[in-house]
This record gives C-alpha cells, structure tokens and sequence, in this order.
C-alpha cells in the first residue's frame, strides 16, 4: 500500500476515535443524575494510550477539564501500578489536585483491554451537586470541610464493585442516590468508548493504538508548533484585579512566545485565600491554554501533544496554583478569569484579535432550601439542593458585540427554569436581559441577566452565593467602556455578599443582577444604526443611547414611535 | 412499468402526490397500477403555479382530468424556509412576566467553544415584539399569582395598534395548566378577533420553556403565510376541477387535513424528508424487512434514517434552520412529534480542503448549483464530491443527468491534484482520500445515531434514495457491516411517492410527571383516554370512516435523570395500567441502550403520547423473480475501489437493459438518468420485479474491506 493510502486510512481512524469519546460523553449527559452534568454539560470525556497520553477528547464538556484531563490518567498509572491493572477494573477518584480541581469533580478511568492486552484507557469527568461536608460553596478553611476526598482507587476490580467504598460514599453525602448513580453513569460512558474502540481495532486490523496514536500526535503537534512558529517572538504582561472572598485578588502573567512553545507565568498573582476559592494547577493550565488555543490554534483537537506546546507556571501556594490542604471548592470563580488575564497580555502581542473583558465568572449558585423554622411548616415540605448555572454578558469582539448571558470561557449551559422547579420547591420570579449592563463601545459589550429566587411556600433557604466582578466589573479595551458590575440583595432591600452561605427567611426572595461584558473601541464610533437597534430592542435606555452615544432626541423619538408601532427594526 | 406495489384495495383510486422542494416540485401521479412522475421548478412567488402545471402534465401523459383525482397530498418546504429565511408575518410574542428573553437567551452557551468570532442566531423576533403579562403558574400547576383579565385587555389593544397579524403566546409552565394561555386567547377573540393565535399548551404542550416558547413563535410566525398559501392552492385546484380533498402531509410521517395544517403550520416542517422516510419504509414493507436504514443523498445534505418494523423512527424535538457547519445547537428548536432523522452537509456538491492538520476536511460548504463542481466547467475551483467520484470512475463524463450536462474530468483532476498537492497525493489518492472522508462523516453519523438508540446496524438492511446516495450507498454499507442494500426505482420523486403511502396520523402528548411509586392508575387512563380522544380528532378530520388504530408511548427515567428514553406500550398496557409491567418493560429497554438498569433507583413518567393512525397500506407481497442470468454488458471503465484500496476493471451495465432476475457481479456500475448505482467488488445485484436493484454481499470477498487496508499497515 502507497503511503498516502496509509495517510487516507489513518485519518478514517482519527474521524473514527474522535467520534467515539463523543459518544462516551453524549452516554454520559443521557444517564447522569446531576443536573450539572445533564442539563449544563460540566463534563469531559476522552481516550488515552497506555502511557496516559490524551489521544482525543469529545467536544462535548467544557475547557475547566481540558489539561486537568490530559494529565489525570498518569496519576492514576502511577497510583494503581502497571502491574495492577486488569480487565475490567475502573478507578476513580475525586482529588482536586489528581483530577479536576475540586471534589466535586469525579474522574473515573477504565483500562481497556483487546485480545488480552492492555491497549489504552478511557476517562471521563463530571460536576455533581453535591459530595457532603460544608456543601459546595466557599466557606471552607480547608479542602478537609469540603467534602468527602476519594484518592485514586479501584471502583471495580476485575468487574467486582467495591461496596465499601459505596457505602462509604453513600454514608458521606445529602444525596446519596444521585451520586451512586451519576458513578455509574461515569462507568458505564467508559464502558460504551471502550465497546466502540474494539469495533475500531477489529474493523482496521489493529492491535493496539500505537500506530494511530503517533500518527494523531506528530500531526497535532506539528500543526501546533506550526502556529506558534508564525507568531512575534514577544513578551508581554496581563492583569486583572478581581473581588475574591474578603479582599481582592490580583492575577498576573507574564507570557513568553518562544520558537516552539508559548510560556504564562503567574508570578506576582495574589497568594492564597482563607476561602474555598484557590485554583490547584490543573485547572489554572487548562484555562490559560483554552484562551490561548481558541485565539492561535482553534480547530486543532485536544490531546497530549498539542496542548504540550502551551507551558504554564505558577509560584507554590500562589491564588493559582494552590497546594494541599487549601480549600479549592469554587475554584472556577477565580479560573474562568483567567482568559482574561491572558488576553490582556496577548492583545499586547496580537491586535485586534482577542475581546474585550466579560462577565468571566459562571453566574452559578446553590439553593439549600428547607421547611420554614419560624412556624410550623406544612406536612409536605421537603429538603432539597438546587444549583442553577448561568451566565453574564461575553466581553466584546474587535468587530462584533459580545454575547448576552452566554458563557465564555466556561462551556455549560443553563438548566430550563421548568426543569429546575421541578428538581425542588424552588421558585424562579425572573431570568432575563438586563438592560445598559452591555459595556459601551464601538462594539457593544453582551448583556447580563437578572435573576429573582424564591422559594415554594412553606420552605426557607441557604443561598449560596459564588459571584464576582461585584467591586470590579468587566475592563474595556481600546476605549471601550466597563460592563455593568454584580449586584444582590433581598427583596426588601437587604444587602447580601457576592460570595458565602446566606440564610434567606421564608417568603423572602433574592435579587440578582449578573454583570454585562464590556465594550471594545470607543462608544462614539459605533454605527447609529446599530444605536437605534439596541435602542428599539431595550438592550440600551433612551438615556444611554443619548448620553453615551450620542444619539440625537429626534432619532430616539422616532426609534421609540417605531416600536408602539411593532417594528421589528 | 413496475407494479409499484401499493395498497391492493386501492387498485381503481387517482392519487397525485405534490412536494415542493428548494429547486424542484415532484409531481407523481398514481392511476391504478400505472405511475407517472414529472419534476417542474419551483415557482418561490407562487408555490401553486408549479404544481398546477405539474399536475395538468401527468394528469395529460395519464390521460385524465383533474376532476378524475380522488386524493391529493402535498408536502413542502415553504415552511421551513420561510422559518429559515425569516419570511414570516407581523408576530408579537407573549409571555410570563420576568420571562421575556427566553428565546433570546436560549441555552446561555455557544455551540462552538474555541470561535472567538462565533455569532449566535437571531431570534425569530426580536425584543421588542415580545411582551409579558403578570401571571404566575408553579411546576405543580397551581397558580401562584392569578391572571388579571384587565391586564390582558390593555396588552390586547396595544398589540391591535400596533397592527400585529399573528400572536405567540407562551406562558411558564403551561404545559400542565394551560387556563392562563386560554384566558388570553378569549381576550384575543373578543377585541382583536382578526389577530391569529397560536397558543404554546396546544402547539407543543411540553416542558422546557425555551424549546415550547421558540415552537409556539414558529407556529404563529408562519401561520398567516400558510394559512394563505394553503387557501390559494385549494381555490386553483378547485379552479382547475379538482374536486376532492386536500391533505398535507407532516413532520410525523402523516397526513393532516388542509384546516389542520393552517392552523398547526409548524407541523409542517421538513415534511418533504419525511416522505422519504415513509417511501423508504413502504419498500421496507415490500419486502417485509423490520431493519431499515434510510440513506438519502442529495446535492448539499445527506439524510439518515432508521426505520424499525416498518415505522420511521420518531422524536419529539428537532432542530431547524442550523446556522453554522449544521452543528447542533446553532439552529432553534422545535418541539414537535417529527420523524427522526439525522442530517449531514454532505453532498454531491460539498466541497474540500486541507486543514492545519493536513488532513482533508469535506463540507459542509457546497458548490451548489453555481458554479457546482469543477467538472461542470463553470468556474468552480475547489474540488467537490462530485469532482471525486468522477475521477475515480464512478461518473461517465458524457452521461451524467441523462447527457444533459457534460462533464469536465480534466477540471475535476486538476482541483483535486491541488487539493493533494500539500499531502504529496496525486489527484487519484486525493479523490480516494476525500470519497472516504465524505463517506466516514456519513457512516459515522449513521453509526452514532443507531448508537444513540441502542441499534446494531449490521442486522440492517440499507435502502438509497436521492441523486448521490447509489453513488456512496454500497460503500457506506461496507463501512457499517451492513449487507444488504436496495436501491428502488423512482428516487428521483422518493417523497412525493412517500406521501401516496402515509397513513393519516396525527401524535398528540403532554408532559405530567408521575413517579411509579405513585402510580395513579386512574389518572393515567384518563390522561391517555383525552390524548387519545384528540389525536383521533385531527385523523376523523381526514379521513371519518376510515378504522383507526393507537399507538400509545411513554417517555420514562430513573427519577434525578435529565433525559429520557421512549416505551412503547401496548393498548393493553396503556388501558390498564400497572406499575410493575412499566417499571419491566423500562429496565428492558434501558439496559438495552446503556448496557445495565441502575438499582434501588424510582422510575418515573415524564411525557405521555397517544399517535392515531389510519391503518397501513397493505402492501401487496412482492412476486419472487426468477434466478437469471447476468445482464448484458454494454463496456468497461475503471473504477476505484475504495475497500481494495485499487482501481477495478467495472462492467457497465444500463438499468433498462436488466430483466428482472438477472445479475451483475461486482465490480460494475449500472447507470440510469437519474443517477449511478457503484457496485464494488464486494457485492452483487439483482433485478427485483418492483423495479428494485437488490445488492447484497459476495460470498467470496466477505472479508471487510479495511482489515485488508489494514493488513497492510
């Protein structure tokens, strides 16, 4: 056979290996339990060679488990022991600083066997609501209150279940059914990957995954270094200041395009915090490199090898690379800005190519929702954990406006407000565009959302709350101006924090409005048309749309005429 | 003329089936046994201007008048595109308080997660057409906070003033109780009783809010322009002498009364697909095969479709108009019973390049028509399917679309030698390297949806339609495992003979939540007695004397999951209902998709749907043919084989040359006007006498075809 032929027949095999960990993650979304998983997508899947390097990775999932991902099956190789793996084992764990960043995270790993050989491995990741100890929030000290730790075991050895371990688990957490089976869910996705990987060996003769898998890496990396090596030899710096818990956080880096690999380096980032929002590692390389993949090298696929080029590094016991025992629950409030913090250094080598700054930060939060305890509550109250995952406004583009509540960096969805009250006595009075929270310019930051919680008659609720950009909203970029800050409160007016536990009293309902992105370029340029647009739309006030933009009384006049009339432009 | 096989009692009937499609109208008429088919442009002004004139041409070939038709069915595509070409009417949108951007804000995510540039589709109205009312109804369907009758009235008369023609209106959780929805709708016909309504508890009374409101606003954006549409057609028809009823046919795979449509428009979208399916099905009935997978392959997209024991494969919700690379979540969606089917841009025009990767990527950016493929000599410069197939032999040059367009093999090799140029591939290894590439994306789309329902492929048989699809069908079959494939005569006009064939039906469901731990046995006989009253309601409307037979689903999950998976139910089951046998036959088919039940977990119902139908056309059994010999051979040419990796001397063969029961032994091409059926070295054919070429495996070559590749390797 020519080798081209060859070259036709290994890139079937890439089609095919990438379609299969597709399927591992939809199996996963189709039989999850948490809502997280189900209804947001906070999940990976992918498929690794014996070594434990990521061959492919499903596009289902979001960037938070990227490298996290990439790297836990060597930990796992290295706790379990070559000479301890066998057919039908599957491991687990949720170790913060082995997995994906925080407990609430469960990796689980299956060896794959062909024809009695061991032949790669297949690992899945997801989010569930809820692992015991203080409940997902940032109120811990340390890792320990966080909740239940697994370190890297066997779940299943040689197909028998451990039992222990499930009662263990069981015995550990507020919703014991929904854990055990999104467990199972995790094993049973890598179960249906490692079925469809053996139709593939069988289907094109193979024996192993060595030839396909250097054939996927040399190319993958090839095509990376090839976009690196068309870069400016550059450095430059970024920062950004956020909220943190009790005092702001710093982030910094310092980014080094070299010939054949791009280096971030947050030296100089804020040390650690008291609370549960310090970022092991994992989970800081895995953002940093999806900014910097989504703005050099978009279509290349994860794996070993082209996620290799892209090196971070960050001081011990620094916000970004905490150590254990820190307490890392909600580490994605400080790592989804850190895109942020990379663009403001590469905007600095690359114009006009990465956004302005957004919302950054999931808008997520956790309702503990409970029978009234200032009266007798009705017979059919219940307990129940709800968490909601939505999103700001998306900071805007050199030339087009950022995307109202639409999340970025992260990639999960919101849950419907339907399916939501149906998880528990939750009421949801509000969730839509909040309008001027788009930072102004050239081009229009996205909008955020507001929100308004309540609860069923009869129940009272811990909020716990896990917002940023409170104090310090979206930064513009190239005159364009800040997005619209985080603000919460009660009903009654009473002002609650952007983050922790907060008790809300039965018939009391919390206020939220989640920050807008913000602008790029300067407001008075941008086009009237598309003034007058957002305007008749209510995505900007008449007062915005003069005083910022400029829009003369007669236009806004008319745009408003045209809207009593049921324009739709 | 094939005996094409149709319902014995319907010897004597006229029926004309009419699909509007982008560039065609179908027009095929049924006279008795005798079949007669015509294809006439699409006239976009005036849809009913190409089916009068497709109409009186086979009505003239057959030899009667249009007042001699007893039936007509027509479905089309003017639904889907005026959703995709935004061409709809003056529509306002409203809505519970507090939920105005609902269908703006849509999942809150983006499909494509590393395009910095990405654009999310616009809703189909925009903000300021959508209005809101203060209401309230809880998940239990109590209601929170009452509706007030006066708020109504004011909205009302501003929507009057502001001259909107069609009203949306969807409120939270009025799947389970929809009074505030009906309240609105009274207001609506007391004091602006020209506004049509559309209402989201009647159109799609399912849970998830952004899915039901976005279907409700498709339903009322397109109603006046069907409504119309709908109108007109029925007085040119009646002016032409038709004298009988009118029917459309629906995203389902039924048929619906021409009222019923114009009220339920969205219901109409991708019906033309959906005729293929029940064609696809019909000859699945033919020859009594219970596995079937639809493969139907055209000029932009391909179209697959599994259709067990003779049924299409259904769904409850779908995506329309996508609006990047068909990706899913860049459409919007719609919550309505539909015939499941994937789609794919792949297409005889699809075109490709090499990516950073250097690996060849196909569609689903399409030549289209103009330029088209390089071979068409008008300027295309990049090199398509079609270009591939020719320079791998599988096109005669001289003898594409019946001789009417010649085509270029020396453009094709040149684009394609291009296209190899960066991965040191001559033009024949790269036209080998993007047929494969096109026809793993199929194979892998075909492969993930039989997954995704828990079906194995390789006990399916594989039946073709559509200009392109018998140019990659057999190789597709090869990919899959799938042995047997057929190709039926008439493709060309597939959906219009499917809408000869459908059934009336129509599937009416409702979302309410019971967990089997509280079975409510009453509840459920009362809840499905009302779906089942109206869902016969709308087929009584098509059809009153007619028998009618029900089809009775339940959507079930383990209590705590997201999603969940279909049980059929027999009308037993469904008359006396009874939590263990649900629980049973949910294990059943759970264990079946996922490979284990999880223990000690609650089941419960999530969504309920009664489908009643007019019983199937009896298909009248296939006349077995007689073992021939080999068909004449008309020449040879070269053909690539893609499984051997090898060019292969191929016998050509002319389809009207073959006698029912003769051969043709692989490797060959049996060419016909429409299309080319490609034989690898793999298979065989034979002529049925339904006009079916029957291709299935070659006994000596029953290796796979990559084993061999990979041996190699």
């Amino acid at each position: 056979m020519k080798q081209s032929q060859q070259a036709v027949l290994h890139q079937v095999m890439w089609n095919r290996l990438i379609s299969v960990v597709e399927e591992q993650a939809q199996v996963l979304v189709r039989t999850a339990f948490s809502t997280s998983v189900r209804e947001a997508g906070d999940l990976s899947a992918g498929v690794y060679d014996t070594a434990g390097q990521m061959l492919a990775q499903a596009v289902t999932g979001t960037p938070g488990h990227v490298n996290a991902m990439a790297d836990a099956v060597g930990h796992f190789i290295r706790r379990i022991g070559v000479d301890n793996i066998f057919e039908d084992d599957v491991y687990i764990t949720n170790d913060p600083w082995e997995g994906t960043g925080h407990l609430h995270d469960i990796t689980v790993v299956s060896p794959t066997f062909y024809q009695g050989k061991h032949v790669g491995f297949f690992a899945c990741t997801a989010h569930v609501v809820d692992i015991g100890g203080r409940g997902f929030g940032a109120d811990a000290n340390s890792v320990y209150e966080e909740g239940l730790y697994i370190p890297i075991m066997k779940f299943a050895d040689k197909g028998i279940v451990d039992k222990t371990l499930l009662s263990l688990v069981r015995g550990n957490v507020r919703e014991p059914d929904q854990l055990v089976g999104d467990i199972y869910a995790l094993a049973s996705c890598n179960e249906i990957g490692h079925r469809r990987l053996l139709e593939m060996l069988q289907e094109f003769a193979q024996t192993d995954l060595d030839t396909i898998g250097t054939f996927i890496l040399d190319n993958s990396r090839r095509a990376t270094l090839e976009r690196i090596a068309a870069l400016p030899r550059k450095q430059a710096s970024g920062e950004m200041r956020i909220d943190g818990y009790s005092k702001p956080i710093d982030l910094k880096v310092k980014l080094d395009i070299q010939e054949d690999r791009i280096v971030c380096d947050f030296d100089g980032s804020s040390g650690l915090d008291k609370k549960g929002i310090n970022v092991p590692l994992v989970y800081t390389k895995a953002y940093a490199c999806y900014a910097l993949k989504c703005a050099i090298a978009p279509e290349i696929p994860n794996n070993a090898a082209s996620l290799a080029p892209f090196e971070v590094v960050a001081p011990d016991n620094s916000i970004v690379n905490a150590l254990h025992p820190a307490p890392v629950a909600l580490r994605h409030v400080i790592g989804h800005m850190v895109p942020d913090t990379v663009y403001d250094a590469l905007d600095k080598i690359l114009p006009a190519t990465v956004p302005a700054e957004g919302a950054g930060t999931l808008c997520n939060f956790q309702v503990s929702l409970q029978p009234r305890t200032d009266q007798k509550a009705p017979a059919n109250a219940v307990r129940s954990e709800v968490l909601t995952f939505n999103s700001g406004g998306s900071g805007a583009r050199p030339a087009a406006d950022g995307l109202s509540a639409t999340a970025f960096p992260s990639g999960v969805m919101t849950m419907p407000v339907e399916a939501t009250e149906h998880t528990g006595p939750v009421i949801i009075w509000r969730k839509e565009l909040r309008s001027d929270s788009g930072g102004a310019g050239k081009q229009r930051g996205g909008l955020g959302q507001y929100m308004e919680v309540g609860a069923v008659e009869g129940h009272e609720f811990y909020f716990s709350a896990m917002f940023d950009r409170v104090d310090h909203p979206a930064r513009g970029r190239q005159g364009g101006e800040n997005g619209a800050a985080t603000t919460i409160s009660q009903d009654d007016g009473s002002v609650m924090q952007g983050k922790g536990k907060q008790f809300v009293a039965h018939g009391r309902r919390v206020k939220l409005a989640f920050p807008g992105g913000a602008g790029y370029g300067e407001a008075r340029d941008r086009d009237p048309a598309l003034v007058c647009r957002d305007l008749s739309r209510g995505y900007i006030s008449a007062e915005v749309a003069r005083d910022t933009y400029g829009l003369p009384e007669s236009e806004i006049s008319r745009v408003m005429k045209a809207v009593e009339n049921g324009e739709s432009h | 003329m094939f005996n094409v096989g149709k319902a014995v009692n319907q010897d004597t009937s006229i029926r004309l089936g009419v699909d509007i499609g982008g560039t065609f109208t179908d027009v095929v008429l049924e006279v008795g046994e005798k079949q007669f088919s015509t294809k006439v442009l699409t006239t976009y002004a005036a849809p009913e201007d190409a089916i009068v004139d497709g109409m009186l041409q086979v009505c003239d070939r057959a030899g009667i008048v249009p007042a001699n038709i007893d039936r007509i069915i027509h479905g089309t595509t003017l639904a889907t595109n005026a959703l995709i070409e935004r061409r709809g009417a003056k529509t306002a949108l409203i809505t519970t308080q507090g939920f105005r951007d609902v269908i703006e804000m849509r999942t809150e995510s983006r499909f494509e997660q590393y395009d910095l540039n990405l654009q999310l589709p616009e809703p189909l109205l925009p903000r300021q057409c959508r209005y809101t009312l203060e209401e309230r109804i809880a998940a239990s369907g109590e209601v929170l906070i009452e509706l007030q009758r006066a708020d109504v009235e004011v909205l009302v008369d501003r929507l009057k003033a502001a001259g909107y023609q069609s009203i949306a209106v969807g409120l939270l959780h009025s799947y389970i109780n929809g009074n505030h929805e009906q309240l609105v709708r009274e207001v609506l016909a007391e004091r602006f009783p020209t506004a049509m309504v559309s209402l989201s508890s009647e159109v799609s009374p399912q849970m998830r809010e952004y899915e039901r409101f976005n279907t409700v606003v498709a339903n009322a954006y397109i109603k006046p322009l069907m409504k119309s549409y709908l109108g007109r057609l029925a007085g040119r028809l009646a002016e032409e002498g038709v004298g009988c009823k009118i029917f459309l046919m629906h995203s389902g795979g039924g048929i619906i009364s021409l009222e019923d449509a114009a009220e339920f428009p969205v219901r109409l979208v991708e019906s033309g697909p959906a005729g293929g399916a029940v064609f696809a099905a019909h000859i699945a009935a033919r020859y009594g095969l219970d596995k079937v997978l639809s493969f139907d392959m055209g000029g932009t997209t391909a179209k697959i479709c599994l259709i067990k024991n003779q049924s299409p494969k259904t769904s409850r919700v779908f995506e329309v108009a996508r609006s990047y690379r068909f990706k899913k979540g860049s459409g919007m969606p719609i919550s309505i019973p539909v015939i499941d089917m994937v789609e794919i841009g792949a297409g005889g025009g699809s075109l490709a390049h090499v990516d950073a990767m250097r690996q060849i990527r196909v569609g689903p950016e399409s030549a289209g028509s103009e330029p088209g493929p390089a071979c068409y000599g008008r300027g295309g410069d990049r090199a398509a399917v079609t270009d591939a197939d020719l320079v791998l032999g599988k096109l005669d040059p001289d003898n594409f679309a019946g001789g009417t367009i010649k085509l270029q093999a020396d453009q094709s090799a040149d684009v394609l030698a291009s296209l190899g140029e960066p991965l040191e591939m001559d033009s024949l290894t790269a036209a080998y390297g993007l047929s494969e590439v096109v026809d793993e994306n199929m194979a892998n789309a075909a492969r993930v949806h039989a997954v995704e329902n828990g079906e194995d492929l390789s006990e399916y048989t594989m039946i073709a339609f559509g200009g392109a699809a018998p140019l990659h069908a057999a190789r597709l079959c090869e990919k899959l495992g799938v042995d047997r494939l057929l190709v039926p005569s008439g493709a060309g006009v597939g959906s219009a003979i499917g809408f000869l064939r459908a059934p009336s039906s129509f599937e009416a469901n409702r979302s309410v939540y019971m967990r089997l731990s509280a079975f409510d046995a009453d509840h459920i006989r009362h809840l499905l007695g009302e779906l089942e009253t109206e869902s016969t309601r709308f087929v009584l409307g098509c059809d009153a004397t007619s028998d009618i037979e029900h089809e009775f689903k339940v959507y079930m999950r383990y209590t705590g999951q997201g999603w969940e998976i279909p049980v059929v139910l027999s009308a037993e089951q469904a008359r006396n209902p009874d939590p263990q046998t649900y629980s049973d036959l949910f294990e059943r088919d759970y264990t079946a998709l996922f490979g284990r039940p999880v223990d000690g977990m609650d089941i419960e119902i999530t969504v309920w749907s009664v489908n009643a139908t007019t019983p199937a056309a009896q298909v009248s059994p296939l006349a077995p043919v007689i073992e021939g010999d080999s068909a004449p051979v008309a020449g040879h040419r070269p053909v690539f084989d893609a499984a051997l990796g090898q060019q292969q001397n191929a016998a050509v063969v002319l389809r009207d040359n073959i006698e029912p029961g003769q051969t043709v032994i692989g490797p060959a091409v049996i060419t016909e006007d429409e299309t080319t059926i490609i034989l690898p070295a793999s298979r065989a054919a034979q002529l049925q006498s339904d006009g079916c070429i029957d291709i299935t495996l070659q006994e000596q070559t029953a290796t796979t075809d990559s084993a061999q590749l990979g041996a190699s390797t």
